[in-house]
């Protein structure tokens, strides 16, 4: 079957997005297509590689960088929301005028019609958030 | 067509879970995760409203429950616990899925 998750909230605030991770590994786990991640508002979090977790803590970023490594998932941040929130990858930068970038392996920046395009391409979309 | 129902908020903190209790539907099921896992105590104040639903299956996440020290014996008859294997197969079974966020 086919999945599409959609993450609302950010890494270490909530539980949400170790909800989300769990869910879409047991998902794969299972055999399941993950069709598309979408993170949405404060979700966009997930996506900057300037994390640093203790060592002794989970690294959520990194976690989502490499199940998308293993699995070519297609993990996307909603640009508006990314914007907002100072999550820039090389087009952005450009097209801001800012001087870094810093999106996470895997994450790529787009528009909120890919959520609604994995919302119609999926069986099921499952929602995780505050 | 049924719905799974999931809510992840502590029905002490935040209204969702009453709002899905009102709204669910004979032939749906609830999956009460993070901090929802606290509507699935026997005994609560609100237990009541969580058993007083007829033909909605109950589901409670096993390693949230577990986090928060909710034993077996705590729980509400009728509440099956799950792991996030058996969320994917509830979201699978189901036509759809309703978060209640």
């Amino acid at each position: 079957m086919k999945f599409s998750i959609q993450v609302n909230e950010g890494p270490y605030q909530h539980q949400a997005t170790d909800s989300a991770y769990q869910f879409t590994k047991a998902a794969l786990e299972k055999g399941h297509e993950i069709y598309r991640v979408f993170f949405y508002h404060d979700g966009v979090n997930n996506g900057t590689k300037l994390t640093t977790p203790p060592q002794d803590d989970r690294n959520i970023v990194n976690r989502w960088s490499e199940l998308a490594k293993e699995h070519d998932l297609d993990m996307v941040v909603c640009v508006a929301a990314a914007q907002r929130r100072g999550i820039v990858d090389e087009g952005e930068m450009q097209r801001n005028g800012k001087d870094a970038e810093n999106i996470a392996d895997g994450f790529r920046i787009s528009g909120l019609g890919q959520l609604i395009e994995a919302g119609v391409q999926s069986d099921r979309l499952v929602v995780f958030g505050d | 067509m049924s719905t799974l129902h999931t809510v992840n908020k502590s029905p002490y903190e935040k209204s969702s879970v009453g709002s899905c209790l009102a709204h669910v539907n004979s032939g749906s099921a609830i999956l009460f995760y993070e901090d929802a896992v606290y509507a699935t105590i026997k005994g609560a104040s609100i237990e009541q409203l969580v058993t007083g639903t007829e033909g909605v299956k109950l589901y409670a996440l096993g390693a949230d429950l577990k986090a928060r020290g909710i034993t077996d014996d705590k729980l509400i008859d009728g509440v099956e616990i799950v792991d996030y294997a058996g969320f994917v197969d509830l979201a699978a079974e189901h036509d759809r899925v309703q978060a209640w966020v």
